[in-house]
């Protein structure tokens, strides 16, 4: 089901032109992912009606036209909950003045409580604080909470977390991973960081000099070879599987990706649990045969379904497990020397494999 | 105090009132508009509001004096609405002393407008509040202090105003005379006792007025 219809055009000067069509998922967390100057803010200010694209563009949400045809509705009409990068907080409200402002204004009445939003995101001992009290990150969930409580349609978050640094940007990834799952409302996320990325959409954007590169579910994307995402050294598979078992005397833990199971440094999610997995492509090698004497312990036969080249003495290449696919960069030689071409069984060791953290339980 | 004196201190203080009404209830919107353009005509309207700055009253006066004549626009139309003349009327001392003290009102609101973080009103538009709203809920509260230099200047400047109300008031004790011009009449007819009581009086009241100014923007400023 599609929530929102874009069909957008913005040129300002010569420097900066967009130009892209696409219609977004009414549920999940869609992400606008590209590098700076791609574009990114502007669409999301074009959603939430801060800017208005030029004349001949089209943003629809469901049967409701925001504008085009002779129409323009003003933001404080559109219920788009929106998070800046920097808080944007009234600093003559207090964080519970500030909740309570949206709160009184509120779009639709939203299907949760303000009670679990303080809970969501950790509010209940800074209500009585003034903004300028707060550290960045904890002004950063006073907003998302803000934001949630104006009952939106669709909330949307342009780079919430890029103010803030490494430590306090984890528990707030955390929450976002929780709120996308509990809140039923449908998120749209601007960031140029590929782990906050992999760890919340489900749907990515790819945006590329003010057009639209790709766009698909993330998990599908991050396994194609013709994108931003497979560029040399970052490129990386996504997979998805279920936690199935603790070897406690060697510290790990096994996750089960389509049948198959791959070994991980230990943590402690419960059995069962759906868990995401990022497995960057130069951790990846080929064999030709199941070694029996190596001393890497993920040994995943795999099909080869497509090769492209990845710099100059590298190939990167796209193995279906059997419906998720991983990447591996190998050396031009080695693919030569081993003759491979698609449609090859082959044996994918893989080197290491990390888990992407997962919310709060 | 004689009950002259109690008279001449009434319509000051009711002149200074509604002048001062007025003057935000015009000076707020022509204030924000101002703050929020930067062509020719808006620098043109800048320079029209601060004129009485730097103009003689009396040039202010003396214009006034010939639009509010019986047979001038101005005077014909008000005659038309209210049925009473506007020369040497109280009405006409407020709107000679609104134009007298716009600047005194203009220039605090909209350096403070020009000051306002605009990302602050967008988050509050994403959140449902209306321009109106927006204004009522994030731009007062965070500009009251202006407002309140901008409504005390504007009171109090008018209070100090001479050229202008004698020119178009007439001195009429009870209906157009004010302290100012009181004062004046006192020391041509030689009563020096009541100039002074006026003349002291206003130097007080002026000096407390802008002592409490200085003290709620230095308390501010050292918060």
């Amino acid at each position: 089901m599609n929530l929102l219809h874009l069909d957008l055009r913005v040129q300002r000067g010569d420097n900066f032109s967009l130009k892209l069509s696409c219609e977004l998922s009414s549920t999940g967390v869609t992400a606008l992912y590209g590098p700076s100057g791609s574009g990114k803010t502007t669409v999301l200010s074009c959603v939430n009606g801060l800017l208005n694209p030029d004349a001949g563009s089209r943003i629809a949400l469901a049967e409701e036209v925001w504008f085009g045809n002779g129409t323009c509705t003003p933001p404080w009409r559109r219920g788009v909950g929106t998070v800046f990068q920097d808080a944007r907080l009234f600093p003559h409200l207090s964080v519970d003045g500030n909740l309570s402002y949206a709160e009184r204004r509120q779009f639709r009445a939203p299907p949760y409580s303000r009670e679990q939003v303080e809970q969501w995101l950790d509010l209940h001992a800074l209500l009585n604080h003034f903004p300028h009290q707060l550290s960045a990150g904890q002004a950063q969930r006073v907003a998302i909470g803000r934001a949630l409580l104006s009952g939106p349609r669709l909330l949307a978050l342009d780079e919430p977390l890029a103010n803030l640094d490494r430590a306090a940007r984890q528990p707030i990834l955390g929450a976002l991973q929780h709120i996308a799952r509990e809140s039923e409302v449908p998120i749209l996320y601007v960031s140029h960081e590929i782990e906050e990325v992999t760890r919340l959409a489900d749907d990515l954007l790819l945006l590329r000099a003010g057009t639209l590169e790709a766009h698909g579910p993330l998990l599908e994307l991050c396994g194609r070879l013709d994108t931003a995402l497979s560029e040399e050294e970052q490129a990386a598979a996504v997979l998805e599987g279920e936690v199935t078992e603790h070897e406690a005397e060697f510290g790990l833990s096994t996750l089960t990706i389509d049948g198959q199971v791959l070994y991980l440094a230990a943590d402690n999610n419960p059995e069962g649990l759906r868990r995401r997995v990022r497995i960057p492509a130069r951790d990846v090698s080929i064999c030709r045969s199941r070694p029996t004497d190596s001393s890497i312990l993920n040994i995943l036969p795999a099909t080869l379904v497509e090769m492209a080249p990845s710099g100059g003495a590298h190939m990167l290449l796209r193995l279906r497990l059997t419906e998720q696919h991983l990447l591996a960069r190998i050396t031009r030689k080695s693919a030569a020397q081993l003759q491979l071409v698609p449609g090859d069984q082959v044996f994918a060791q893989v080197k290491s494999a990390a888990l992407l953290p997962g919310d709060r339980l | 105090m004689d009950e002259a004196l109690l008279t001449v201190i009434w319509v000051t203080l009711k002149l200074a009132g509604v002048t001062t009404f007025w003057l935000l209830l015009l000076g707020t919107p022509l204030a924000w508009w101002l703050s929020r353009q930067h062509s020719r005509f808006g620098a043109a309207i800048e320079a029209v509001v601060a004129l009485p700055l730097v103009l003689p009253p009396t040039v202010l006066g003396f214009y006034l004096l010939i639009a509010m004549a019986p047979d001038a626009a101005l005077g014909q139309t008000w005659e038309r609405l209210s049925g009473e003349r506007l020369a040497f009327s109280f009405p006409a001392l407020v709107i000679g002393s609104v134009l007298y003290s716009l600047p005194f009102v203009v220039q605090p609101l909209q350096a403070a407008f020009s000051q306002l973080p605009k990302p602050l009103l967008e988050a509050a538009a994403t959140l449902g509040a209306n321009p109106i709203d927006q204004f009522r809920s994030v731009v007062l509260p965070l500009t009251r202090r202006s407002f309140v230099l901008a409504g005390s200047l504007g009171f109090a400047h008018t209070v100090g105003e001479f050229g202008v109300v004698l020119m178009i008031g007439g001195n009429i004790p009870g209906e157009t005379q004010v302290l100012s011009t009181a004062l004046y009449d006192r020391v041509e007819s030689l009563q020096f006792d009541q100039a002074h009581q006026m003349a002291a009086g206003l130097v007080v009241f002026s000096l407390v007025l802008l002592y409490a100014l200085y003290r709620s923007n230095g308390w501010r400023l050292s918060r």
